[in-house]
Parts: C-alpha cells; structure tokens; sequence
C-alpha cells in the first residue's frame, strides 16, 4: 500500500487557472489581431510580435539576474502585456521605441512592485502611457488603412478623436462631419482616416473579445459595461447640451474605448475586487476619459483615466466590502 | 420551474456521484468496535461501563457528559476490552471505549420488524416525551458538525421555532448515504420529520433536496401528499447549500444574521436526513442511535457502495469490503472532498457524523502548485457567506488577527468554495483557518476576562 496521504480541506479543486485566464485573454484578442493585420498589415505584425517578444525577454531577464527567482514565463502574464502593450501602440512605431516600451511595463510597471500580483498598475498602460509623453511625435501619427506593405513610411491622418478635439477646440460643428459613421467605426472602415492604435481599430472584434471573456467568465460584464454606459450617457448629454460634443456613439466606438473598457481596466491585479467597487470603478473611468478627451490636453482620455483609477483600486476596495451572508436583506 | 437556491456566492464542484445507484448494504460486524467518546460538540460522554463488562447492541456504554453533550450505545455484543485512547478521524487522540465483539445480540426493547409506525397510532407521545426520547437516544446531527439533536428542539426563550427543515441537499461531491437512505427508506424519514416537528411544536415541514436527486425527490413528494403541512423544496444545484444557513435562506428565503444567531433565530430547526431517520427508529422502534448510513466511494475504488454500519467499525474494513485500497497513494476523507478530514490511519472508527468515506487517488489529492494571488477577486465572488477570502487568508498570513476580527474571520463556514475556485491555487483557508483559531482564542479570552 502506498503512503496516506494528509492535508486539510478543501480535496477538490476547479479546473480554473492563472494559464487559462492569460490565454482566455489571447485568445479574445485574436479577432483584434487578425483585423489589425487586415488594415495595418506588416506594420502590425512587427509591432506585436516585438513587444510580445521584448515582454517575454524583459519577465525573463529580470526575474532571473536581477531578482535571481525562477522565470515565471509560463504563466502566460507576460504575453498578455506584451499583446496589450502593442495594441496600444501605433502600427509605424519603429522597434527600439517598442523596446524601451517594453522594458517600462515589464521592469517599471510590473516588477519593481514585485511581479505578478502586486503591480498596482496596468502594465501595459504604464508602458504605453510613458511612451506617450516621452515620444509624442511618433506616438500621436497614425498610419492611414490599405497599408498592408509599407511599416515605416505609412501615410499617416488624424484620427477621429483628434477630429472631435479639434471641433472643441475650435467650436466648429461642421469639423465633426468628417467623422466616419457608427458602423464605420463598428467594422473598423475609415479610409480617410488614420486608424489610431493597432487595438482601436475596429469596435466589433473586440466586442467579440468582450463575448468569450464573458462567456468563459473570465471577467464579468461589470467594468466592461458600466464604462461603456457611463460614456455614452456623458458624452450623450454633453451632444444634447451642445452639438460641438460628438454623438455619444461616436465616443463608445473610436478611440480604443472598447480595447480599454474590455481589456484594459478588466485586468485583474488592478481592478477592484467586488462588483460594486467594479461598477465605481467602471463609472468613474467612463467619467474620467469623457472630461480627459474633451477637455484635456491629449485627444485620448481612455489610457490616462484607467491609469488613475488604478491608483484609487485599494481605496475602492476598502469602501466596497461585500455583503455579509444574514445582511443581504437589510439594504 | 424557478429553483430555490442560496443568495450569495457558492460554486459546482465536479458531482463524481458514483454510488447513487448503488443499493445499501449491511456492512459485515467488525471484530473490534472502537467508540470515541467526543463524537459530538460539547463534553464528551462519560462512560458507564467497564473493562470486563458484557453488552448487547443497544447497551447505553457512555452518558452525556454534560449539557451539550450526547450518551452512546454499543453497535455490538460482546465484553468491554479497555477503556484507552485512539486517534480518531480528525488526528487527535482521545478517549474511547474498545469492545471485542461477540455474536449479535440485541437488547429485548428494540423493535427489529420492519413495521412501519406512523405517528397516528402513537396519541400517547407528547412534545416533551418526543423530546426526552431524543435526547436519550444520543442523536446528534448526523452531517459532520455533530450537534446534540435535542438541543435544537428546545430553542432559546428568545427566539420561536416555526419550521423543521430536513436536510436532504447532500450537496458535496461523492456522498450518496443521504440520498439512498430518502429513497430506500422514505416513510420513516417523513415520520421522523413529523415527529420533529411535534416535538418542535411547530404546523410547517420542509425537506430541501438539490435537483439532481429527481427521483428522491419525486418520491418524497408523493408520500408526502396527504400531509399538507410537508413541502418538499427542489433546490438548484449548488455547493454549500447544506450548509445551515445556506439551507434556510434557500428554503425559506430567510437569512440568520451572524453569529451568536443559529436558525432558530429566523423561525428554523434543522436537521439532516439521516437526524430524521434515526429519530423515528428511537422514538418508534425504541433504537438509539449506533448505526449509519455512510457512503465508500472513490474513482480508484473496486467496488463502491452505500453501507449500512454499525458505529465502531473501522475505515480499514470497510475499505477491505469495497475491494481494499486502491494501488499508490491515497487520500482517506472521513467526509466528501470539500469539507471532509482526511485521515492519518485507516483505524480510525465509523463515528455518528461518518456519512462518508472518500478516497482520492494520489494525482486527484496532491495540490496544484501555488501561484501568486492575481486579485480576480474570484474568491470574493464564491464565498457564500459575503466574505472577502483573499483579504483574510493576506491578515492571518500576516498574523494582523485585530484586523482579521473586523474582517468577520469568525463567519467563515469552512466550505472551501474559496480555495476551489482560486485561480492561483493559494491555500487560502488553510490560513484563514489559522488566523481563525487566533481569532476565536481572542475572543474567549476576552470573554473569560470579563
Ligand atoms: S471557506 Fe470561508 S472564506 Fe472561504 S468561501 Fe467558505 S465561508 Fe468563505
Ligand atoms: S481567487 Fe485566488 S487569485 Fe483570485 S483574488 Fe482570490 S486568492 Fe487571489
């Protein structure tokens, strides 16, 4: 007979895993890349497949010379920046800025506060958010769609973002008539236009992303949701004050709203805990990127706003216990 | 049909029912029968036999040892061999009482035919007799916890009974006693909770059964026509319902605040199955409590089944009977794989909170490696009592016990669902557990201070 042996309760464990969680995540993605390959063609390829790498290598490196532990490759978290990361990034950014990007949201985003778990903000936004005011230039120039050869000499164009800015700032609505429509922005056809970040390109396949998370409760609908409503409930009374603000579908749809409310403030290490701190969290990032956008000095709110919010997580937190069992009736 | 469920939390562990369909079977007379003599909460039982003495089954061998306490009877005949100390299930040492068996004799009083009593022929039993027989007959809460059956019937002066609610979820993975025993012997069961209820003095029967059990119940939903006080409520799959509170709020949608409170405290009594069943044998066929239902199951196992066991038997011959253990290691579970203990030794005896026992080969039993908590506050979503796991399992790690208090430490039932359902794999109740023992050291002391 072999050994007994013996352990407390629970003897069952679920199927669920931080592997399955990260590769839930690629997976969703998928749709997203696939279209960015459609409309950015070689440009995004270079672009994800580097910072997917340089994460990879950084996580790598790092964990092993510098705080001399055992590579945590496996799982799948440092992929999962990467690919987020390069999202976020304009498809003709040139390699080394990728690289320096990389190195922020592994080595400064993620590690310094301990690796996986304890970073208390996004990664990949931390990466992305330092190259934005370190590279305005090359960050803010948008490669145009049909670009399936060319990577570094793109034609590049305003985005519609930078459009709606533009009809704040100058108080003319007609600007906003150079807008693509709703179901352009859904299907990701602004010829036009330049199409913003690799991620932002089309709404529907990240909606598609937003369904299998969904679907294999991955996440919630809580963030997802209560960003999105809270936007288009913003920005749709701010239309109705003054038609110089663009139609609220407009917001929801463009400007990597849907990559951000979908995988960017749903990642887990930096978002709140119960559903009703999720749902304060959601509300106040729909809130933050509706004031950042129309009135702050970037045309982009969404990346700025997690970012903040993500400073407030443990506050919401704390606020933001859970019912207790024998409570539940007295609200 | 909308199905009754608890509000919060909870989880669906893998059913891995094997045994469902499996009809009882006597368990072979042990050669040796070994009684713990703390098989319930509170003091344990004082004996009142000893060495050299000659008992039947049925023979009272330990009285209550005190308020909440509960006697035992011998399962066997033969001569009382020591009065010694074993390892029980849960890998402490305590008293017990050893009988080397001999022959199958039974105390005249107890009624072995299989005549069915209904509680009509029985004007002469009182609330108070119910009671009192009850509370001779040493049943205690026949799921785990083991609390003296009698106490629950007699609720604080605070606090009115309104209902008996039989527990028939059995809603942890393997376990299937519970269910042979609502379909082998369905009647009794009904007149147990009857009896219960005139003892509790309360006009409002429930018995809760998970929908995975239709034939359970479709059957106790027949027998139980004609007595318009019974309801039989079919409850949605999900674990912890059997657990007391989840139980109440899933039957009669009310929810017993935190301790002090127990379910009386919103109107409820419950009891499990196998409580009702042992209930009836007492009061109507004058049998304590020394045998059980319990389940020997396991994957590996040759031949798993429901066993009806006289208490006293060891895990180590009802193994032997299921076709002995399987190759390799194993864990042994005196319980299913979400709450039950797993065992040092299979010499440990069938006590009367046994209703299983699991066997998990080495590779389902060996835990997955543990990964730092990624905050997907997955945890927080399971707990079915609205607790924050993860927040716990980080305070007691961290020996924070003050804020571990706050945290209400002390509501946390056990269940597991947190740990289940981690991501991460972390051992979070194995901590929480820790900081909760602190925590309830604390509060005694406090307690003793003042
Ligand atoms: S074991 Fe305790 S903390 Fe974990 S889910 Fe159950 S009640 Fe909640
Ligand atoms: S389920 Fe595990 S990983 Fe998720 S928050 Fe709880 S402890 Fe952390």
């Amino acid at each position: 007979m072999g050994k007994l042996i013996v352990s407390l309760s629970p003897h069952a464990h679920g199927t669920d895993s931080v592997e399955k969680n990260m590769f839930g995540v690629v997976i969703a993605l998928i749709p997203a890349i696939l279209v960015s390959f459609f409309y950015f063609g070689l440009g995004s390829v270079v672009v994800l497949l580097s910072s997917v790498a340089f994460c990879m290598f950084f996580e790598w490196a790092i964990t092993k010379y510098m705080l001399k532990r055992e590579p945590t490759l496996t799982d799948g978290s440092a992929i999962v920046t990467g690919l987020l990361l390069g999202m976020n990034l304009p498809s003709n950014l040139p390699v080394w800025i990728i690289i320096i990007g990389a190195l922020v949201a592994i080595g400064v985003g993620k590690m310094t506060f301990g690796g996986l778990g304890n970073n208390p903000f996004n990664p990949a936004l931390v990466g992305r958010c330092v190259l934005l005011v370190s590279f305005p230039a090359q960050m803010t120039s948008w490669p145009m769609a049909g670009q399936l050869t060319s990577y570094l000499d793109a034609q590049t164009g305003a985005t519609p973002l930078a459009i709606m800015k533009q009809a704040i700032k100058s108080g003319d609505v007609s600007i906003l008539d150079k807008l693509p429509s709703a179901t352009q922005l859904l299907l990701g056809s602004n010829p036009t236009l330049g199409l913003g970040t690799i991620g932002e390109v089309c709404a529907l396949a990240l909606l598609l992303g937003l369904a299998f998370l969904l679907w294999k409760k991955i996440i919630t609908w809580h963030i997802p949701v209560s960003i999105i409503a809270t936007v288009l409930v913003f920005s749709g009374l701010l239309h109705l004050v003054n038609p110089i603000y663009a139609n609220p579908l407009s917001e929801i749809l463009s400007g990597g709203l849907m990559l951000g409310a979908i995988f960017m403030a749903t990642d887990y290490v930096t978002s709140p805990m119960t559903h009703k701190g999720q749902l304060i969290y959601g509300i106040a990032i729909g809130f933050l990127t509706v004031v950042i956008r129309n009135w702050g000095s970037y045309p982009e709110g969404m990346s700025f706003a997690i970012l903040i919010m993500n400073a407030f997580t443990p506050i919401i937190n704390l606020s933001t216990k859970p019912k207790r069992f024998g409570e539940v009736m007295k609200k | 049909m909308k199905l009754h469920t608890f509000k919060i939390g909870g989880i669906h562990p893998e059913e891995n029912k094997i045994t469902a369909e499996v009809k009882t079977r006597n368990a072979a007379l042990p050669k040796v029968a070994i009684f713990p003599l703390g098989q319930h909460i509170g003091a344990p039982a004082k004996p009142v036999v000893k060495r050299g003495d000659v008992v039947k089954v049925g023979t009272l061998i330990a009285e209550a040892g005190g308020f909440v306490s509960a006697p035992i009877y011998s399962s066997v005949s033969g001569t009382v061999a020591k009065i010694d100390t074993r390892i029980d299930a849960t890998g402490y040492r305590k008293p017990v009482i050893i009988i080397n068996v001999e022959g199958d004799e039974w105390e005249d009083s107890i009624d072995r035919s299989e005549k069915l009593e209904s509680l009509a022929e029985h004007p002469e039993l009182t609330p108070e007799n119910i009671s009192d027989i009850i509370k001779k007959s040493g049943i205690t809460g026949m799921g785990g916890a083991g609390f003296p059956t009698f106490i629950k019937l007699c609720p604080p002066p605070t606090a009115k009974a309104e209902c008996v609610i039989i527990n028939g979820v059995e809603c942890e993975p393997y376990i299937t006693s519970d269910y042979r025993l609502m379909m082998e012997h369905a009647e009794e069961v009904i007149v147990g909770l009857q009896l219960l209820m005139k003892a509790a003095k309360v006009e409002r029967g429930y018995i809760g059964i998970e929908e995975n059990k239709p034939e359970a119940i479709k059957l106790l939903t027949q027998l139980t026509a004609d007595d318009s006080r019974i309801e039989i409520v079919a409850l949605a799959q999900k674990y912890p319902q059997g657990g007391e509170k989840q139980l109440v709020d899933a039957v009669i949608n009310r929810q017993v605040p935190a301790p002090p409170a127990i379910p009386v405290n919103v109107g409820a009594i419950v009891q499990n199955v196998g409580t009702a069943y042992a209930v009836y044998q007492m009061v109507m066929k004058h049998k304590p409590l020394f045998e059980r239902y319990t389940t020997v199951t396991g994957k590996k196992l040759k031949n798993p089944g429901n066993y009806l066991v006289r208490m006293g038997t060891t895990f180590a011959e009802l193994i032997h009977a299921c076709g002995g253990m399987p190759e390799g290691d194993n864990k042994v579970l005196a319980g299913g794989p979400m709450m039950g203990k797993s065992v040092m030794s299979l010499d440990v005896p069938v006590t009367k909170g046994t209703n299983s026992i699991t066997i998990l080969s080495g590779d389902e039993a060996h835990r997955k490696s543990v990964q730092p908590c990624i905050r997907c506050g997955k945890c927080v979503d399971v707990c079915p009592m609205g607790l924050e796991p993860y927040l716990l399992a980080t305070l007691s790690a961290n020996k924070l016990y003050e804020r571990l208090e706050k945290e209400d430490v002390t509501s946390c039932m056990s269940c597991g669902s947190c740990q289940f359902t981690c991501p991460s794999h972390r051992p979070i109740l194995d901590n929480i557990l820790q900081g909760k023992g602190v925590v309830m050291g604390m509060i005694k002391a406090r307690n003793v201070k003042k």
